[in-house]
């Protein structure tokens, strides 16, 4: 069978698994739609916490982005991993002994005010709209790369399927396809990896293999790698700070605070029994996505090692260009690969200055071409199209729901009509389920020119507002309302003036409003890394305020007594 | 004990477990695997430079036994305290 077809075989039938895992889990009730029913085994919503985490960038870019970053790329592997240790330990076994529906609800409830909550509810909007842009966008590119379908086409029928599950099942629905995506997206990236492991080093086990020697010698993967990468002029793999030590770790940190402050992540732990199986949950979620995330160094070790044995086989002979392998051919193709002889000696150059041939190396190839460039068999080339489109559609879903009840819950039956049934209340929330779809399909189709940078504002805002508020809420009685808010307010503002002094006003290039500043300029800080300072204004800020104005009022002290008591009957 | 000093005992309880595993948390992945990567990459734990190590292996593993050993420190500390679920 050619991969085309089989490629569509395997899609195809992934895609009718969630077809009836929706028909199957049907909510009838808001609690069913928020939450699942409120009674998913601990160890199922771990596995459905990692599909809905691990998105399109963490399946196909994070592998990629350490190959060509190396020590580097440390900063994603801690950071997305680290933060499940802050929100098992800080918040999802409180928020969930709080017992109700979404992450707006608690701040406007513990900070009594609906004003706490729609800000709560603006920050949310944001962070999971501009997040659930790269995964419409992973759809299009995973159908147009692997099925040949048009890109438009193949989002389309993305947004069908999430519409199909999101809208019928809701949090349930999407709980149960969450599930079946993990497993087809872990599969489909570890696959790969063993192969490729075994291949250089004969051990199967990436993560061994990464501190293996390779076969038939006595050096060890990541020497090799270290003496290839500085012969050819680029940074030794293993030492090769991001920007500085400073910058790795608010990077770090920032990464960490705003997973543990991303609502779309948060309200999986809502769908539990127990408080304690929350607190196990977030083990079990940590345990499925820790798989793929030590996985990943060492496939982009190994990828990176591939890729520049394939072009200098060895120290003086270079590959010709005539004779370079059929997936070097494939992905010139697709743009994803660039080639120009600036020398005119047909052979291909790769190095780190001028001289360098490879005009274009796509990160994305990393994960894409892997099976490929290993000569893997055709349905595992598949296989990682179908886990490409598991790991964009479960993120989209988790966040789209997160969009949908924020709405529906907090704005419509929260704060605009307090006196709606539970019946209006379902077909609201399925509503908005629907416009949230239509409106990320828009997006997909329309990606704003600064998709790009919204990586950024979604974590920085998770790290910035959410996160601080949460935290306080349950740890330091008397936060008030006025601390909570002016702190939000204020760890909001310092991040977007970070981010768009340095990427422009709404991402719009040139509008950088303090002139040209050296890139960085605040200790040399990315504005990638800027959430973990705008968290600690947050925290100064409403500790500050909430110092001079009133201590909350009685029953609000008797929440946060009753929300830090231990578990009974 | 009143429920009140008791509830108290809990959350002081609860305090320093949580802060003990924090500081784990810190250590594995801010020194180990930024502050102090340089010094530890001088050790080897096979083929990987020991801080390497830390940043891309180690800091997760541990990160899931912290969780882990967290959800059972407190399901002891709920049996102590309060009847169990």
């Amino acid at each position: 069978m050619d991969l085309r077809t089989l490629t569509f075989l395997i899609v195809g039938l992934t895609f009718a698994l969630y077809i009836g895992i929706a028909i199957w889990a049907r909510a009838s009730t808001t609690k069913e739609f928020y939450i699942a029913g409120g009674g998913i085994n601990p160890v199922a919503n771990g596995m459905a916490t990692a599909a809905d985490w691990m998105s399109a960038a963490s399946f196909i870019s994070m592998a990629g982005l350490i190959a060509f970053m190396g020590y580097g790329g440390s900063v994603f592997l801690m950071g997305w991993t680290g933060g499940y240790v802050i929100l098992a330990l800080l918040l999802a076994p409180y928020l969930r002994k709080y017992g109700k529906y979404t992450v707006p609800e608690f701040i406007g409830d513990r900070y009594y005010s609906n004003i706490a909550r729609v800000v709560a509810v603006i920050c949310l909007i944001v962070c999971s709209v501009t997040y659930v842009i790269g995964q419409m966008k992973g759809i299009g590119v995973a159908f147009s790369r692997f099925l040949e379908v048009d890109y438009d086409i193949g989002l389309l029928i993305g947004m069908g399927i999430v519409f199909f599950y999101a809208v019928l099942g809701g949090m349930k629905g999407i709980t149960y396809t969450q599930i079946a995506q993990y497993c087809v997206l872990i599969f489909a990236f570890t696959v790969p990896a063993i192969f490729i492991s075994l291949n250089l080093t004969g051990n199967p086990i990436p993560q061994l293999g990464l501190g293996s020697t390779l076969v038939g010698s006595d050096t060890y993967l990541l020497d090799k790698l270290d003496l290839i990468l500085t012969d050819i002029g680029f940074k030794e793999y293993t030492t090769n700070t991001r920007i500085n030590t400073l910058n790795m770790f608010a990077y770090t940190l920032s990464l960490m605070i705003g997973t543990a402050g991303l609502p779309h992540v948060i309200i999986r732990f809502f769908t539990v029994k127990k408080v304690s199986d929350a607190r196990v949950s977030a083990g079990w979620a940590l345990v499925f996505i820790a798989i793929l995330y030590t996985t990943a160094p060492a496939v982009a070790a190994m990828a990176r090692l591939n890729l520049v044995n394939t072009i200098e086989p060895n120290a003086t002979e270079n590959l010709v260009y005539d004779e370079r392998p059929d997936w070097f051919r494939n992905w010139e193709k697709t743009g994803l690969l660039g080639f120009e002889d600036k020398n005119g000696d047909g052979k291909i150059q790769y190095t780190n200055d001028d001289s360098n041939e490879m005009v274009k190396v796509d990160q994305d190839i990393i994960v894409l071409a892997n099976p490929e460039i290993a000569n893997l068999p055709n349905w595992v080339i598949a296989l990682v199209a179908a886990g490409g489109l598991a790991a964009a559609l479960s993120t989209a879903a988790g966040l789209l729901l997160a969009i949908a009840s924020a709405i529906s819950h907090d704005l419509l039956k929260g704060v605009f009509r307090p006196k709606i049934t539970e019946r209006q209340e379902l077909n609201a929330s399925r509503l908005a389920m629907a416009g949230a779809v239509l409106l990320a399909g828009y997006l997909g189709f329309n990606p704003p020119d600064f998709a790009a940078g919204t990586v950024a504002l979604a974590f920085g805002l998770a790290a910035a507002s959410i996160f601080p508020a949460l935290m306080m809420g349950i740890f330091n009685r008397r936060m008030n309302k006025e601390g909570a808010i002016a702190g939000m307010l204020a760890g909001l503002s310092v991040t977007l003036f970070y981010v768009f002094q340095h990427k422009g006003i709404l991402f719009i290039v040139d509008t950088s409003f303090l002139g040209n500043m050296t890139p960085n300029w605040f200790f040399g800080i990315e504005p990638n890394a800027f959430g973990a300072v705008g968290a600690v204004v947050n925290f100064v800020i409403s500790i500050l305020v909430s110092s001079f104005t009133k201590t909350p009022p009685d029953h609000i002290l008797d929440l946060v007594e009753n929300i830090r008591e231990p578990i009974t009957q | 004990m009143s429920s009140k000093t008791k509830a108290n005992a809990y959350w002081q309880a609860n305090l320093k477990l949580v802060s003990v595993l924090l500081c784990i948390w810190f250590i594995v992945s801010f020194l180990c695997g930024i502050v102090l990567v340089d010094f530890l990459n001088q050790f080897r734990l096979g083929g990987y430079k020991l801080g390497f190590w830390f940043a891309q292996q180690g800091s997760i593993y541990t990160f899931v036994v912290l969780i882990f050993v967290y959800a059972h420190k407190m399901k002891k500390l709920d049996q102590q305290f309060g009847s169990g679920e």
